[in-house]
């Protein structure tokens, strides 16, 4: 055991790196001139000079991404002109349009986003899963056909059409919650819940179809296995066959789900953040590159990386421990 | 799993007919290529097109809204005309239907190409070859999809046409679980009889992936493909929501979503057009899928009791 965890989390750092490697290359490999670009439109000629000479462009790139590690790891300086600005340890750079530091800013905007995932994902295992092992277990029934027709209706519904049909139903006819505004969480616990609920909602509905699907083709895979068929000759219980012993062996597919689509998930918090004006890190990544802010991108697309490659890792881990063969191989 | 020669292509049509559903959302793919090639005829017809101002029929006194019933329904404007700027909707509409599958086949043509080309050099070429290409693939799937075409429409100089650079962009990006699947399927075939036959009559690397790997693993190729289509349209129109994807005035489905939650009063079709559009085509295109996976593997498919189909099939 020990052994497979060391090899994930250096599988998950090599991950880490390659994806760091690919992003840098390809945004200051860019065909359009890499300073004036990350400077702004608005930059003089003298201003792009100067962030030329700050980048280093003169230098060949991988001096330029080594500097970019450095930073990451035992933070960097930058002369902003006139003054130094020093930037802490785990420095993804400054943004040139805004002159704040990208990690402050990144920092600044993750509860936002945390708060929106997690509390999404917590609905959208529930819903699927639940919703894939009734109609597992009503199979052939009235129920399973409604739920299927359901599953597949959210499956084809992108995320911002049902936020915005949710918040224009819920919001805006029947009024039943205002329009959503972030209150973070040390300031008022119930707020915040009561303001992510539709957000929570947008995003859950759709992921949960996708696990529905999935939890129902798998329970109905496990039925069907001979250890099933012995319980249910030993005289176990309908319920208890389904829940407690179809289930756990239904459960490591949807596991690899929730990490597959953990990805997805972030894409899709993006939009629910845009459509709803959650100010989180989704939100401030849109705005970054509408205005090309280069090292805000470079910052948040690696940021987000990190995430995904982390529940990729977590993921494996639980996937093991459902299933111990997994060590073995 | 055969090879699709005449007749594998005969089964296969004969299995996708026994599914109601696959059939009926067959129907609606096609009816909606059809309503995308034929854009220009029909709004021939009506006598519109999709990009030209109507100041006239908004009342801009209330800020754009469409003047008339129904925001602005008449016979000159079938589905009425779009807030602030009085373009026609219809137009609009079935404009944007080209933009939507165009960019989302152009899109599934490049992942598919990619994918196959790297899945096939990662099952033939040698242990580091291997190695390299499945890292490369490993780190390509790690990547979320939508951030990163995000990030990269940032950069790409925006004098590039926009829907055929949105393809270029998911397609470069999206091609990962393709590349894994050819490369599985490849493997399991190079260990086949027919393969090692082959060799032992020297043919050479490349003519038996042509000849004798491709066929074979172009049913989980088409099968997955069918299931990314979709995926593709809801990317491209997210994008076009976010503002970041295709830019007016060329219409996308996702881009006439944007502003329309202003509007849902004055002119609700202005955004219930777009979704329905929107959903219609995802709901149709996720359907014929499942039934193109039923089709080419019927076995997996009866295990799960995924097909849609209430009739099984007489003789296989």
């Amino acid at each position: 055991m020990t052994g497979f965890l060391a090899r994930r989390v250096l599988g998950a750092v090599i991950t880490l790196l390659a994806i760091s490697v690919i992003v840098y290359v390809v945004f200051y490999v860019t065909p359009g001139n890499v300073a004036q670009i990350t400077c702004g439109p608005r930059c003089s000629p003298a201003q792009v000079q100067q962030v030329a000479g700050q980048l280093h462009l003169g230098d060949p790139l991988y001096a330029r991404y080594w500097d970019f590690l450095q930073g990451l790891v035992a933070g960097q300086d930058y002369s902003t002109g006139t003054s130094v600005q020093h930037c802490s340890a785990p420095c993804l750079g400054l943004s040139y349009q805004s002159d704040q530091q990208v990690t402050a800013l990144i920092l600044a905007k993750l509860p936002v986003s945390l708060s929106l995932v997690f509390g999404a994902m917590v609905l959208w295992l529930i819903l699927g899963v639940g919703t894939g092992v009734l109609s597992a277990w009503r199979r052939g029934r009235l129920t399973e056909r409604l739920l299927t027709g359901i599953t597949l209706a959210g499956v084809a519904t992108p995320v911002f059409v049902i936020g915005l049909l949710l918040m224009i139903v819920v919001c805006g006819q029947l009024q039943l919650l205002p329009f959503p505004q972030y209150v973070a969480f040390t300031d008022d616990p119930e707020q915040w819940a009561w303001n992510l609920l539709l957000p929570w909602l947008s995003l859950a509905l759709i992921e949960a179809a996708a696990f529905a699907r999935l939890t129902r083709a798998s329970m109905l895979e496990t039925l069907a296995e001979d250890h099933i068929r012995t319980f249910r000759a030993y005289g176990v219980g309908e319920r208890s066959v389904i829940g407690r012993h179809a289930l756990r062996g239904a459960l490591a597919p949807v596991i690899a789900l929730n990490a597959n689509n953990f990805g997805s998930a972030v894409g899709g918090a993006v939009l629910t953040e845009t459509l709803f004006g959650l100010p989180g890190i989704g939100q401030e990544l849109v705005h970054a590159v509408k205005v090309v802010d280069l090292p805000v991108v470079v910052g948040m697309v690696l940021v987000i990386g990190f995430f995904v490659v982390v529940a990729n890792a977590v993921a494996d881990l639980l996937y093991a421990v459902a299933d111990r063969r997994v060590v073995l191989a | 799993m055969s090879a699709p020669g005449a007749s594998g292509a005969r089964q296969f049509w004969r299995r996708l007919r026994t599914q109601r559903a696959a059939l009926v959302a067959a129907v609606v793919v096609a009816l909606l290529v059809l309503v995308a090639l034929a854009a220009p005829l029909l709004t021939a017809i009506e006598g519109q097109d999709p990009t030209t101002y109507h100041p006239s029929l908004v009342d801009s006194a209330r800020g754009g809204v469409p003047i008339g019933s129904f925001g602005g329904v008449s016979a000159d404007h079938w589905l009425g005309v779009e807030p602030q700027t009085g373009r026609d909707l219809f137009a609009r509409l079935v404009y944007g239907a080209r933009v939507s599958l165009g960019v989302a086949l152009a899109a599934t043509v490049v992942q598919v190409a990619i994918g196959v080309v790297v899945g096939v050099a990662a099952a033939l070429g040698s242990r580091l070859v291997d190695q390299l290409l499945s890292r490369f693939t490993d780190v390509i799937v790690a990547m979320p999809l939508m951030i990163m075409a995000l990030a990269l429409l940032a950069i790409v100089p925006s004098s590039f046409p926009r829907p055929v650079l949105v393809a270029l962009v998911i397609g470069l990006i999206g091609w990962g679980s393709i590349a894994k699947i050819v490369r599985a399927q490849t493997l399991t075939l190079k260990g086949l009889d027919y393969v090692a036959a082959a060799r032992l009559s020297g043919w050479g690397t490349w003519r038996i992936a042509r000849r004798e790997l491709l066929p074979g693993i172009a049913a989980p190729v088409i099968t997955y493909a069918a299931l990314l289509v979709p995926v593709d349209i809801t990317v491209e129109a997210a994008l076009s929501f976010l503002g970041v994807g295709v830019k007016p005035p060329t219409p996308s489905w996702g881009q006439m979503l944007t502003a329309a939650d202003v509007w849902y009063q004055a002119a609700p079709q202005y955004l219930l057009l777009p979704a329905g559009a929107l959903f219609v085509t995802v709901l149709a295109l996720t359907v014929l899928g499942d039934g193109v996976r039923t089709a080419l593997d019927p076995r997996a498919a009866s295990r799960l009791r995924v097909g849609t189909g209430r009739k099984r099939e007489a003789k296989a």
